[in-house]
């Protein structure tokens, strides 16, 4: 089969990627740049792994956006099956259906077929992925996959490769435009060789200090540059302390929400008590952040 | 699609003398990384190459990470693709245009120092040599007094046969229910499509209500041995007995901790039992040291809990309970297992002893989080302790008394 993919405006090269993901707000360093140019050149998934809120889920929206093109999200679950990603027949419609010949006398051999058509198929996420009725490509994110079942890993390796879904009673489904994958995982688990292998693979690390500025500048533009230069180095020294949790580019985002609302403009150890819940989220983390407090403020302004 | 990764408005620019050499050398990467142990299929360096011919080689950047894009499936691996990568570009090449070409022996030379030079460096990455040599030093080797040691009042043929018991034990695997559904005669709810295939085939009658039942799966185990000197008597036999489980069960992650952990599941999957042990011991180089039971669970919390602890798995933790550590950081670590787990059993050899208390700091405080606390000291304990897993109920137990 070939494996190439469509041009895609404003991702042909791996300086026009990044460009365009900042355009969309999203702040990517050369390397996942590098990654998603060569996943949309390629037409590979892109596998992102890394911890919680470090901004891998938004990658796909960006992409999204930058692309003008559907997403369309899976969020995975343990149990997730073939009948919630993929397809479930109408039972209610088909039984209606069969009644209604029933009372008509509309018996024939081909019945079965009949009720499991097009019409009585109720289509998921990934069969409205590969839909013909695509102008373009979509996005299909298929986010934390660590939490779904091996099973469904299983399943997702021949949609990767040929990008092609097979309902017995159907046929084969396949897609016109193939479209752009990213998987997400936390790595609660790890996922297997064979789906990793066919993946381009990205770690999503926490940000630079200068790059979590240029993100809090984004898009957080009302917070003063003075607090959000605290607030980085704030949140970038917790990353250093062993955390049960620790706070990822979400939750600076939404710390510095939270302190602009309550009217902070500078941090001390008095400012800082009561938005704790949106920078941590584990009393024990909580406990232990607000007893170095104010040796950190103080390292921090010296 | 030729010209996908550099437009035709973007003619690849002539490459320097530099970033030949290096694009070059680079073609040795995926088969260095494969000696190094990291596995890269012919798939994956057929995407690669085709990624090279899409990204600036003269941009170091680019090349690094379409080359990590495709030639790595973990971030474990990144160090040591790293270190490769490093290499690569800082190596000297032979034919490089403009410089004297060298006499052809040294040539030939080249490419096979390379490699043993990068074969050396492979060794020191197991990043842990460097504090094992000081923790050996002054002291014999651990593994050679894991093995002249003998198991309590046992001799050694008692422990032969009492290792070879351990293996012969029939485990049960403990079962959890997932939230998967599989065909069955009897489950909570129909198999709607099975139904509606068999009513249309009889005229829109359902004669037959084939069912759902959830499917069972078997939960994971983690086990964690205090190999540590007041539990040092026990460590050959505990590593046995971990081997045994590992041989048993799917999904065994397998710990020894004293001052530091290890992780020994690697080892103790070896078919054969005895190199398995052997390996296991072999990796261990703090045995009989102190215990810091709570900064061991916390670099357990740390690096493995995340991938071990999900999925209703069933926490086994063998340990006297001395410790010589931080017992709030141990109270701390245990309750984020207990939080985590479906169940966590602490086995304790002294528990078996008459009027034993847990009074050790360690263990007194431990016991709030505990489902279950049991002895181990003799082979029976350890068939009970199989009894006890086999009759675990799916919902939780309460938790063990002396609050």
């Amino acid at each position: 089969m070939n494996a190439e993919a469509e041009a895609f405006a404003g991702f042909t090269s791996v300086e026009q990627t990044r460009s365009s993901l900042l355009a969309q707000g999203y702040v990517a360093e050369s390397g996942l740049g590098t990654c998603v140019f060569l996943a949309l050149a390629m037409g590979k998934p892109l596998l992102l792994e890394g911890a919680a809120g470090v901004g891998k889920t938004e990658v796909a929206k960006v992409l999204a956006a930058a692309l003008e093109t559907t997403l369309i999200r899976i969020q995975c679950y343990e149990g997730l099956d073939v009948h919630h990603a993929v397809y479930e027949w109408n039972y209610p419609r088909q039984l209606l259906e069969l009644q209604r010949r029933g009372a008509l006398h509309e018996d024939g051999p081909s019945q079965e077929r009949d009720i499991f058509s097009e019409d009585f198929l109720l289509r998921r996420p990934i069969l409205q992925a590969i839909d013909q009725s695509h102008e373009r490509s979509p996005v299909l994110l298929i986010d934390e996959l660590d939490r779904a079942d091996e099973e469904f890993e299983s399943y997702l390796l021949e949609l990767l490769s040929d990008f092609q879904v097979t309902i017995p009673e159907l046929g084969t489904l396949r897609a016109r435009h193939r479209p752009v994958v990213i998987l997400t995982s936390n790595r609660t688990r790890e996922l297997h060789d064979a789906l990793k292998r066919r993946c381009a693979y990205y770690w999503v690390d926490y940000p630079t200090v200068d790059k979590e500025l240029e993100i809090v500048g984004i898009k957080r533009p009302q917070v003063p540059a003075k607090l959000a230069k605290q607030l980085v180095a704030f949140v970038q020294r917790l990353r250093q302390q062993e955390l049960q949790k620790a706070p990822g580019v979400a939750e600076t985002l939404e710390w510095g929400q939270a302190l602009m609302k309550l009217g902070v403009r500078e941090l001390s150890s008095e400012t800082l008590e009561g938005a704790w819940g949106f920078l941590l989220k584990a009393q024990e983390d909580i406990d232990r952040v607000r007893a170095m407090a104010p040796q950190l403020l103080q390292e921090l302004s010296a | 699609m030729s010209d996908a990764g550099s437009g035709p408005d973007a003619p690849t620019p002539a490459l320097g003398v530099e970033a030949q050499v290096f694009a070059r050398n680079l073609l040795m990467l995926p088969y260095l990384l494969r000696r190094a142990g990291v596995p890269v299929s012919t798939g994956q360096t057929l995407s690669w190459l085709d990624a090279l011919t899409r990204v600036e080689l003269g941009d170091r950047s680019q090349v690094y990470h379409a080359s990590r894009a495709l030639l790595t499936t973990s971030v474990e691996h990144f160090r040591i693709f790293d270190l490769f990568f490093a290499k690569l570009l800082a190596a000297p090449d032979v034919m490089a245009p403009g410089k004297k070409r060298r006499p052809r022996a040294q040539r030939r030379k080249a490419e096979p120092a390379l490699l043993s030079y990068m074969a050396d460096k492979l060794r020191p990455f197991e990043a842990e040599t460097e504090l094992e040599d000081r923790d050996r030093r002054g002291s014999y080797s651990a593994a050679e007094r894991l093995q002249s040691r003998s198991f309590g009042a046992m001799s050694e043929r008692e422990l032969e046969q009492v290792k070879r018991l351990i293996q012969d034990f029939r485990w049960q695997a403990i079962y959890r229910k997932t939230r998967r559904f599989e065909v069955a005669a009897r489950g909570q709810s129909l198999a709607m499509r099975r139904v509606l295939a068999s009513a249309a085939r009889h005229g829109g009658h359902a004669l037959e209500l084939p069912r759902l039942r959830r499917k069972e799966k078997q939960r994971p185990i983690v086990l964690l041995a205090d190999i540590s000197g007041s539990m040092e008597r026990y460590a050959r036999l505990v590593l046995h007995f971990f081997c045994a489980l590992t041989h048993a069960y799917k999904n065994v992650e397998a710990f020894a901790f004293g001052t530091r952990l290890t992780r020994l599941t690697p080892a103790l999957r070896l078919k054969n039992v005895d190199r398995a042990v052997a390996e296991a011991s072999g990796q261990i180089h703090d045995l009989a040291g102190g215990t810091r039971i709570g900064q061991c669970l916390s670099s357990f919390n740390r690096r493995w809990a995340g991938r071990t602890l999900g999925r209703g798995a069933i926490v086994v933790i063998l340990s006297d309970g001395w410790d010589r550590g931080d017992t709030a950081l141990l109270t701390r670590e245990l309750s984020f297992i207990a939080r985590r787990c479906h169940r966590l059993i602490w086995l304790n050899p002294l528990l078996a002893r008459q009027g034993y208390e847990p009074r050790a700091q360690g263990m007194a405080a431990a016991l709030p989080y505990l489902d279950d606390f049991l002895p181990l000291d003799k082979l029976r304990d350890i068939s009970d302790l199989a009894k006890h897993l086999a009759k675990l109920q799916p919902g939780r137990g309460s938790r063990v008394a002396f609050h």
